[in-house]
C-alpha cells in the first residue's frame, strides 16, 4: 500500500513540470552561481581596485608603487581612465581627486602616499615611527581595505630591502654604541650596492617565491586608514541590504500580483472584460500602473522600517528614494507582467518565477554584494534588474549622489521596464479575438 | 457606426468560423427580434458557445456577419448595445458585490450618478440588495450566477446573451432567474438564451434554434420543431416483466426500441396502442406498465442530434 502511495506521488510529480523544475533545475542553477560567485577557479577571484597617489615621489615610493601594480589581486591606477580612447591622458590622481573618485565609488580604496615618505617608509626606527601611508576607504567594502593593508605590507617586505636595511642600521648605530668610521664605510657600500640592485628591479618585484624569500624578515610600513564614504553611517550594510532584499521581494510581489491576470483569464473574468470598453492595452497598462504603485509603496515599506529599526538615514534622500524606488518599481512591475503573460497557470507562473527570480537575485546582487563577485560575475549582474537597482539606491543612501547622477540607473531601468511591457503586450495577443 | 433604432436588434448572416480543421460555426444564420428570446440548444461542442463569442466580438469569423442594431460586431457601438453573461462564473471573487457592479459598469464607462444607479438598479433586479456588501466568492452558487448576470445588465444593453446562465443552481435561484429574464423580455430586450435545460428553454424561449456540427439543423417554436420532428406522432412506453431479449426482439419487429425492460413506440394515432399490446400478449410478453406521452423538446432534440455521448 505504502508503494502505490509512492507510486502515485510520482506520476504527480511526472506530470507537474513545474514542480520538476523547483526540485532539480533550481538547485543546480544556484549551486553553479554560488560556485561561480565564490570562486570555483582562481582567477576569477575578485580583483580590488586601488588608486594610488604618490606624492613623495621618492625612490621607495616609487618601489612600493610598481610592487603594487605586480600584485594579480590588484588592480592599481595611478589616473583617471581616459574618456575616449584617442584624448590625450588625464593627469594624475590627487589626494583631492583620489578621495572624489572613492566618493563616487569608482573604487573601494585609495592609497595616498605622502611626502616624506621616503626618508622614513618603515613603521619603526630609532627616528621615531615612519610616515603613515594614508588608505581612504569606501566602508561599503569592508573587504577591500584589508587586502590592501596586507599587500601593502607585503609590497613594503618585498620592494623596499634597502630601506629596511637602512632602518637597521640607524637602529645598530643608536643602540649598539655607533659604529667606528670603517663600520659606517663598509654599511654605507653595502646599502649603495642593494639600493642600486633595487633600482635595477633585480630584487622588489613579488611575484615569485625566490623574491619573496630574499624579501623575508623585512619591516613594516605604517598606514591610516579613513573612511571617505559612509564614515558617518551608522549601519553601513543597511541600505544595501533594504534595496537588495526589497528588489527581490518585489519581483516575487509583481510576479504574484500579476498573475492575477492568469486567474482572470481562467475563470472568464478576463473575456468579459474585454467584450467590455477596455482593450488589451488598457487592460495591461492598468494592471502594471498598479503592480508599479503596489511595488513603490512595498520598497518604501522597506526602506521605512530600515530607517525605524535600523537608523536608515531615508528622510535625507527622499528624492533619489523616489526616483530610484519608480524606476525599480516600474521595471519590476513589467516584469511580471510578461511573466504572467507568457505562462498558462499559475503553476507554470510559479515556477518560473522562482527560478528566474532566485537567479536574478544572486547575479544581481540581492543576496551576495556584487563587488565581492569575480569580474565575470559583476558583469552579469548588469543583466539583472537587481543590479541596477541597487547600484542606484547605493548612489543615493551610501554615496550621497544627487539625483541627477543617477541617470544610468534610471535610463536602463526605464528602458527594461518599456521593453519587458511591450513584449507582455505582444505576447498577450493570445488572449485577444481568436 | 450609430445603432439605429429601426434595426434588426440582432442579425447574424451566413456565419463561418473554423479552427483549424474544425468547422466550429458552419454557415449559420439567425435573427433575434426586440422583446423575443431565442434558445440556442445544442450538445456539448456544437458550436453555441463559439457562435455567442463570435457575436460578442471575442471570435473573429472566418466568413459571415454579424450586425448589432446593424454595428459591427465588436464596434464600440455594438460593444454597448450587447450585455454577456458568460457561462463562466466571471466576476472578481475577492471583491464585494457593489464593487465587482462597480468596476464593471467603469468598464463599460458609465461614472457618477449614472454608475450609482445602475449599480442600484443591478442589485435590485439580481436580488442582491441586502448582501451588495459581501464578497463574491462567499456568495451561494445561486446568488454567484445572479451576480455574474447583474454585471452583464450594468449599461442597460438592448440585446442581452445568456450563456447557461443556470448551471448549478437550486430550484429557488433557478425560478428566480427566469423571472429575471423574463422581466427584461418584458422591456423588450432581444435576448439570446443558450441552454441543456429543455424545460427551461419551452419556458423562457419564443423560438429555439438546435445546432449541431456548427449547423443550425432545426429552428422554429416549440410546436414547429414537434411538427416538422414528429408530425402528430405520440410516444409509447411499454414496460414488460420477463426475458430482455424476447421483449428487445419483439420491439425491434414493431418498429420499436428498449431500454431497461422498458419498449418505446412513436405511433401517429393512439388507438394503435391496443394493437401493440396485443400483439405483445400474443408474444408471451407480460405488461407491467403502459403510457403515451406527447413529444416535447427534449425528444425532438434526442431525434435530432443523436443519443451517442459528445464528451
Amino acid at each position: 500500500m505504502i508503494l502505490h502511495v509512492a507510486r502515485t506521488a510520482l506520476i504527480a510529480l511526472r506530470r507537474d513540470r513545474g514542480a520538476l523544475v523547483l526540485s532539480f533545475v533550481l538547485p543546480l542553477a544556484f549551486f553553479s552561481i554560488f560556485a561561480a560567485i565564490l570562486g570555483r577557479q582562481h582567477d576569477s577571484t575578485p580583483k580590488v581596485k586601488l588608486i594610488v597617489v604618490d606624492q613623495d615621489q621618492s625612490e621607495a615610493s616609487r618601489q612600493l608603487v610598481k610592487a603594487l601594480m605586480s600584485e594579480s589581486s590588484l588592480v592599481v591606477r595611478t589616473k583617471p581612465a581616459a574618456e575616449k580612447k584617442n584624448a590625450p591622458a588625464p593627469a594624475d590622481y590627487t589626494a583631492e581627486t583620489a578621495e572624489a573618485a572613492v566618493k563616487a565609488g569608482e573604487a573601494p580604496v585609495a592609497l595616498v602616499i605622502p611626502q616624506g615618505f621616503g626618508q622614513h617608509p618603515v613603521a619603526f626606527g630609532p627616528d621615531g615611527s615612519g610616515s603613515s601611508l594614508e588608505l581612504l576607504n569606501d566602508q561599503s567594502d569592508a573587504i577591500a581595505p584589508q587586502i590592501v593593508v596586507g599587500l601593502l605590507q607585503k609590497a613594503a617586505m618585498t620592494a623596499m630591502p634597502a630601506s629596511m636595511a637602512d632602518e637597521g642600521m640607524k637602529y645598530a648605530d643608536k643602540y649598539v654604541g655607533g659604529f667606528t668610521p670603517e663600520q659606517r664605510a663598509k654599511v654605507d657600500e653595502g646599502l649603495q650596492a642593494l639600493k642600486k640592485e633595487q633600482a635595477s628591479g633585480q630584487i622588489g618585484t613579488a611575484n615569485d617565491a625566490s623574491d619573496r624569500n630574499a624579501a623575508a624578515g623585512a619591516g613594516i610600513v605604517a598606514v591610516k586608514e579613513r573612511a571617505v564614504v559612509g564614515q558617518d553611517k551608522k549601519s553601513p550594510m543597511i541600505s544595501f541590504y533594504a534595496a537588495g532584499i526589497g528588489v527581490m521581494f518585489l519581483l516575487f510581489t509583481a510576479s504574484g500580483s500579476a498573475g492575477a491576470l492568469l486567474d482572470e483569464a481562467e475563470s472568464g473574468t478576463l473575456e468579459r472584460v474585454l467584450s467590455t470598453r477596455v482593450t488589451m492595452t488598457k487592460l495591461l497598462a492598468g494592471k502594471l500602473m498598479f503592480n508599479t504603485l503596489l511595488a513603490f509603496v512595498q520598497l518604501a515599506a522597506m526602506f521605512l522600517w530600515g530607517w525605524a529599526v535600523f537608523k536608515l538615514d531615508f528622510f535625507s534622500h527622499l528624492a533619489g528614494f523616489a526616483v530610484m524606488g519608480f524606476c525599480t518599481a516600474f521595471a519590476v512591475a513589467a516584469f511580471g507582467m510578461l511573466l504572467a503573460s507568457a505562462c498558462h497557470t499559475r503553476a507554470q507562473l510559479g515556477a518560473l518565477s522562482t527560478l528566474l527570480i532566485l537567479i536574478m537575485s544572486a547575479v544581481g546582487g540581492s543576496m551576495f554584494p556584487r563587488f565581492l563577485m569575480p569580474e565575470a560575475m559583476q558583469k552579469a549582474g548588469l543583466l539583472t534588474i537587481n543590479g541596477w537597482a541597487i547600484d542606484g539606491f547605493q548612489k543615493v543612501f551610501w554615496y550621497d549622489m544627487p539625483v541627477s547622477a543617477l541617470w544610468q540607473q534610471v535610463s536602463v531601468l526605464v528602458a527594461i521596464g518599456v521593453v519587458l511591457f511591450v513584449v507582455a503586450r505582444r505576447v498577450a495577443r493570445r488572449w485577444e479575438a481568436a | 457606426m450609430h445603432i439605429s433604432g429601426m434595426a434588426m436588434p440582432l442579425e447574424v448572416t451566413s456565419l463561418v468560423k473554423r479552427f483549424g480543421q474544425l468547422t466550429a460555426v458552419d454557415d449559420v444564420s439567425l435573427t433575434v427580434r426586440a422583446g423575443e428570446c431565442l434558445g440556442l440548444l445544442g450538445p456539448n461542442g456544437a458550436g453555441k458557445s463559439t457562435l455567442i463569442r463570435s457575436i460578442v466580438g471575442r471570435v473573429v469569423p472566418n466568413g459571415g456577419r454579424v450586425a448589432v442594431f446593424g454595428a459591427a460586431a465588436g464596434s464600440t457601438a455594438a460593444r454597448m448595445a450587447l450585455g454577456w453573461v458568460p457561462q463562466e462564473l466571471a466576476v472578481y471573487p475577492r471583491i464585494s458585490c457593489r464593487e465587482n457592479l462597480g468596476s464593471f459598469g467603469r468598464y463599460y464607462g458609465l461614472r457618477g450618478s449614472a454608475l450609482k444607479e445602475a449599480i442600484a438598479w443591478c442589485l435590485k433586479w439580481a436580488a442582491l440588495e441586502d448582501r451588495a456588501g459581501e464578497l463574491a466568492k462567499n456568495l451561494s452558487g445561486g446568488m454567484r450566477r445572479r451576480l455574474n448576470m447583474a454585471a452583464g445588465m450594468l449599461h442597460r444593453p438592448r440585446v442581452m446573451l445568456f450563456d447557461e446562465p443556470t448551471v448549478g443552481v437550486d430550484p429557488q435561484s433557478r425560478n428566480r432567474i427566469f423571472e429575471m429574464i423574463e422581466a427584461l423580455k418584458g422591456e423588450g430586450m432581444a435576448i439570446i438564451y443558450t441552454t441543456h435545460y429543455m424545460e427551461e428553454a419551452e419556458r423562457l424561449c419564443d423560438r429555439i434554434s438546435i445546432i449541431d456540427h456548427g449547423r443550425v439543423i432545426a429552428a422554429g417554436t416549440k410546436d414547429e420543431l414537434v411538427q416538422s420532428s414528429f408530425g402528430r406522432c405520440s410516444h409509447v412506453l411499454a414496460r414488460f416483466s420477463g426475458d430482455e431479449a424476447a421483449i428487445g426482439e419483439w420491439a425491434a419487429r414493431h418498429g420499436g426500441r428498449v431500454k431497461e425492460s422498458t419498449a418505446e413506440f412513436t405511433i401517429e394515432r393512439p388507438t394503435e396502442i391496443a394493437r401493440l399490446l396485443d400483439e405483445a400478449s400474443k408474444a408471451g410478453l407480460e405488461l407491467e406498465d403502459v403510457s403515451l406521452r406527447k413529444p416535447n423538446l427534449e425528444s425532438v432534440f434526442l431525434h435530432l442530434t443523436g443519443r451517442e455521448l459528445r464528451d
